[in-house]
């Protein structure tokens, strides 16, 4: 299709951009966040060529042929071990239906994130090069197809992270950052021993006949590829999938975050500057949500059956719950934090209806609220960049100060809480149709709908707080949105506006795929 | 006489290692004015041992034949798993005699340096013998000959009270073990009637040993090897001896001395106490000991006790010591496995402790020599001001935590295969959990040279051209383990052969 490497080139091409910045001396931090720019942009420029190449009728999931853009290639490969069998690991990427949006979201958030870490001032070099590894990171775990692979680039984002959190942080910024770190290296535990448990279930064949393990998640999908007495194999009667099956959904879920495992974001997002905390709700979080689709769905159907009502209730108490906790607030950016905890509810109650309807909300969810919630980062951003300061009770009267700023938090807010016109509104919507058409989960779908009335409630009152009411006369020298500003919140807006009045640019991506991983979910291979 | 020959072309590295050391020790006497030239005597001994050591690496044979048991067995077998050892043993050396170039303290001793490369070659010969011996004395000989030299070599420097404290605890604790040791293998030989561990092993097979005294005496002799590899109960000494003795010996420890005994644990189990092993590679042990549920408890406990030690830690080798306990207690979990995929394991983590440790050791050295801080809260603020050295200690401890793409994620990976392998799953999680633990405080100290804002200036620690290539050394291996571990796979695989009687 394409006569290079794509996804390599866009996996890769950051680790590159931060081995240059490396030999850029350090008195031109200009030069450096040029070079992460145009690095940034030309992945963006990747992700639309992928868009342009996509073929919407081919649905990957599990099957190897019908996945775009593979590149396949032997990495480790150990042979000799009479007891062990061959050991071989592939370098193997590819995307599908359920990848795709993921990768065009991380390229446009990645690009946001590095027009807005222009305010860095504190070793600039550092923080590119960074930043740049942990983008690498990001876009390696929607594209890798093995395991493996898939852990290597899941791991890789720890340290940036931690790093990021904790030399650009704010003033707790030590222990949101080695919260963050212990959390998710946790949550990473359980999924290396399943890593390790699939690997001795599932075989591979080879070309020349012979069967070998493997890390191959799309082998793991196949029952037919289970050996007989693998701890993880369905053909083995004492096997451990339930358990497995809890402590890979445990890993992912923290990465969500989903109630309880949630305690570490609230201070991540407080702490990390803007462009961090753009990076952490646009993508990482929706790793949680993509490696459950990815893993525990399609390699677990029998389980995942079984556990539907049980998600669909941690979703739901999730959308509840944040928004609660989110009412409390008085925090501007810890508000957006708890309501990013309530959104992501409704990805795992789509997720939970386990029908295509509610599946496509899921994901065009995790989509939609990468955008919206960068968004909403952004605009706390300019506030605090402006006041150093994010009580919502410290402002007041700001739009009539600042009525372009006004406009785009009007857009961000309304597409929050839901309001047709916007796309967060078409996602909630499709969630909803689709808890609600299943019997399993149609209780937990009506609770649910409260989140929206709670989500309204706190996003208008905090707009009410800060924007109405008598001006606050410390901020009357306060400026408007600058031309910087703009060039982050206006694609945000448009892509926004435009998903809400037409979701098939994003839904019909995923429409192929989502009705193969569903079936395979509810029929089986 | 043929046998002798035989034997002798059978050890010429440690015969090279030898030579190396009365040549050594000779010219030490007859140049005691102008003694620059004496570690280059020590670095070309080692360097001509490593020729040998290669050059021997696919022979295997008795020496010293003692007794022909359906075939001939001897004193010291020479075997591909011995010589896996003793070429990290030799690695080791190599590059902590390209530390001590660059340690202030040892470049201060500059008139008795002849004695601290003797002692070191001493040390090897030691370690050597005791990875291919055999039989329950001379397993004991080089012990000896190993301890005696570490105890000089641990508070050689004198330069503070520290030092001699930490050589006296060590000689004390080293002494009291090694005679449990001692005891330990008497009623070995009275229950079975020989030192050879061959023959106990076949006197074993037989069931009409005391099952008590046998076990009493085999958790005497693993008191001794215990202290060596310093597992838990036995780790006392660790942290006092590791924060007095000079650091390039503390790193020598951590690592040389290590792999010796681990070698010895491992082939004194495999031979004294396996029956066969079978065609999936797993160890049929002999129903008179369980050293499985011996070896899981102290695997456990060691690791556990050394990673909750070690958050409490401020000095950076009391820190690292515990690191090193820790790690101790991971690698017995390829042992506790008993199958060939748990030694692979073992090899291959070995290697990379090896890279990662000593690398960690090294950037300590190097801040402690030009700030004179062994403390970590005082390293705040040393990775803006000393980039390079920041950025490899930062690998260092991230691989030491084992996390990818760093070679310590391939360790504990090859490790945690094994067990998983083995349905040991909760062995498994318990490990895992303990590398969550280690992530907090090998991260303090990332914390403090990178997030904590320092007081006053911090004083830069610009490495020179000797220490910048020799951090680099050690860093890429670190680095391209993590992505491509094949060559160090392949490696140990081939080294898995430890001399049995079939």
């Amino acid at each position: 299709m394409i006569g290079f490497p794509i996804l390599s080139l866009i996996t890769f091409l950051p680790v590159l951009g931060m081995i240059l910045i490396l030999f850029i001396p350090k008195e031109q931090p200009k030069t450096v966040k040029y070079l992460s720019l145009a690095i940034t942009g030309v992945q963006v420029v990747l992700a639309i060529i992928l868009l342009a190449n996509y073929n919407y009728n081919l649905a990957g999931v599990f099957e190897e042929k019908s996945f775009q853009f593979i590149e396949k290639f032997t990495w480790i490969n150990i042979t000799g071990l009479t007891w062990l069998g061959t050991v071989k690991i592939d370098y193997f990427l590819g995307i599908d239906g359920i990848s795709m949006p993921m990768v065009l979201l991380t390229a446009i958030i990645s690009f946001i994130a590095c027009i807005s870490s222009w305010t860095i001032t504190k070793s600039v070099k550092g923080y590119f090069a960074l930043f740049l590894l942990l983008d690498t990171g990001m876009m390696g775990v929607f594209v890798a197809l093995d395991f493996f692979l898939f852990y290597i680039f899941w791991e890789i984002m720890l340290l940036p992270m931690y790093f990021l959190i904790g030399i650009w942080g704010g003033p707790r910024k030590e222990y949101a950052a080695i919260k963050f770190f212990i959390y998710t290296l946790f949550g990473s535990i359980f999924i290396l021993l399943v890593m390790i448990g699939l690997y001795f279930s599932t075989t591979e064949t080879l070309a020349d006949g012979s069967k070998i393990l493997t890390f191959n998640m799309l082998a793991m999908m196949n029952p037919a590829n289970s050996t007989a007495d693998g701890i993880l194999s369905i053909l083995n009667p004492n096997n451990l999938r339930f358990i497995a099956y809890i402590a890979l959904f445990a890993g992912f879920a923290i990465k969500i975050p989903m109630f309880p495992f949630h305690t570490w974001l609230p201070d991540a997002h407080v702490e990390a500057p803007t462009p961090i905390s753009v990076i952490l709700a646009g993508v990482l979080l929706k790793m949680g949500t993509y490696g459950i689709l990815r893993f525990n769905y399609p390699i677990f159907p029998e389980i995942t059956r079984d556990l539907m009502w049980w998600i669909g209730m941690f979703g739901m108490v999730n959308i509840i719950y944040g928004a609660l906790v989110a009412l409390a607030q008085k925090d501007f950016k810890k508000l957006i934090a708890y309501s990013s905890v309530s959104h992501m509810g409704y990805v795992l109650l789509g997720m939970a209806s386990l029908t295509t309807t509610g599946i496509n909300g899921a994901i065009f969810q995790m989509f939609n609220h990468g955008t919206i919630t960068a968004m909403l980062f952004l605009i706390v951003g300019v506030i605090y960049d402006r006041a150093h300061t994010r009580g919502l009770y410290d402002f007041g009267g700001l739009a009539s100060q600042m009525p372009v700023y006004t406009g785009f938090v009007t857009v961000a807010f309304f597409a929050a809480i839901g309001l047709p016109g916007m796309s967060g509104f078409i996602s909630e919507a499709l969630v909803f149709v689709g808890a609600f058409g299943v019997e399993t989960t149609r209780v937990l779908a009506i609770i649910s709908t409260l989140g929206i009335l709670l989500g309204a409630g706190y996003m208008l009152w905090t707009f009410q707080r800060i924007f109405f009411g008598p001006l606050n006369e410390k901020w009357a020298a306060m400026t408007d949105v600058d031309k910087r500003e703009l060039s982050m919140l206006i694609p945000l807006s448009v892509i926004i506006i435009f998903l809400g009045v037409y979701p098939s640019g994003v839904l019909d991506i995923m429409n192929t795929s989502v009705n193969t991983l569903v079936n395979l979910v509810v029929n089986g291979l | 006489m043929a046998n002798l020959y035989q034997s002798l072309e059978l050890i010429k590295p440690e015969i090279a290692l030898s030579i190396a050391l009365i040549v050594l020790v000779t010219c030490d006497l007859i140049f005691h004015k102008d003694k620059k030239f004496i570690p280059y005597i020590a670095l070309g001994g080692l360097l001509i041992t490593g020729i040998f050591l290669l050059a021997n690496s696919s022979v295997s044979g008795f020496a010293f034949i003692q007794t022909d048991l359906m075939g001939k067995i001897g004193l010291v077998a020479v075997d591909s798993f011995g010589t896996f050892f003793k070429l990290l043993v030799i690695i080791t050396s190599i590059l902590i005699v390209f530390f001590s170039f660059s340690s202030e303290e040892i470049q201060k001793i500059t008139d008795r340096i002849g004695e601290y490369y003797a002692l070191l070659l001493g040390m090897i010969l030691g370690m050597f013998f005791l990875i291919s011996a055999t039989d329950l004395i001379l397993i004991y000989l080089s012990l000896e000959l190993m301890s005696l030299s570490s105890y000089v070599l641990a508070g050689f420097t004198k330069l503070r009270d520290r030092n001699s404290e930490a050589a006296l605890k060590y000689l004390i604790y080293g002494s009291v073990s090694s005679g449990l040791m001692l005891f330990g293998i008497s009623l070995l030989y009275g229950l079975t009637g020989s030192t050879n561990l061959y023959v106990i092993n076949m006197m074993l097979q037989s069931p009409n040993a005391n099952m008590f005294t046998l076990a009493f005496a085999n958790i005497l002799i693993l008191a001794g090897i215990g202290y060596k590899i310093s597992a838990a109960p036995f780790h006392f000494w660790t942290p006092d001896v590791y924060e007095g003795a000079p650091i390039t010996i503390t790193a020598y420890l951590s690592v040389a001395s290590k792999a010796a005994g681990f070698a010895l644990l491992i082939r004194f189990i495999k031979t004294t106490f396996v029956s066969f092993v079978d065609s999936t590679g797993n160890w049929q042990l002999i129903q008179v000991f369980d050293w499985k549920s011996v070896l899981i408890a102290l695997s456990i406990l060691t690791m556990t006790l050394g990673n909750f030690s070690a958050i409490w830690q401020n000095n950076i080798k009391r820190m690292l010591a515990f690191s090193s306990i820790a790690h101790a207690g991971y690698l017995m979990l390829g042992l506790v496995v008993f199958s060939n995929g748990g030694l692979l394991a073992i090899l291959v983590y070995f290697v990379i402790y090896l890279l990662m440790n000593l690398g960690a050791f090294l950037v300590a050295m190097l801040i402690a020599n030009k700030t004179g801080f062994e403390d970590i809260n005082d390293y705040n603020g040393l990775g803006h001001t000393s980039p390079f050295l920041g950025i490899a200690m930062v690998i260092f401890l991230v691989s030491l935590v084992g996390l990818p793409p760093t070679a310590g994620f391939i360790g504990k990976l090859y490790l945690f295969i094994a067990l998983v392998d083995a349905k040991m799953l909760a062995v498994a999680v318990i490990a895992l959990l303990n590398s969550v633990v280690s992530l907090y405080y090998y991260v303090r100290v990332i914390k403090h040279m990178y997030l904590t804002a320092p007081e006053k200036e911090t004083q830069a620690v610009k490495p020179n051209l000797h220490d910048t290539i020799l951090v680099t050394v050690l860093v890429i291996p670190t680095l391209l383990f993590g992505i491509y571990f094949q060559p160090l796979v392949n490696w140990a695989k081939n080294s898995l052969e430890i001399l049995g009687l079939m």
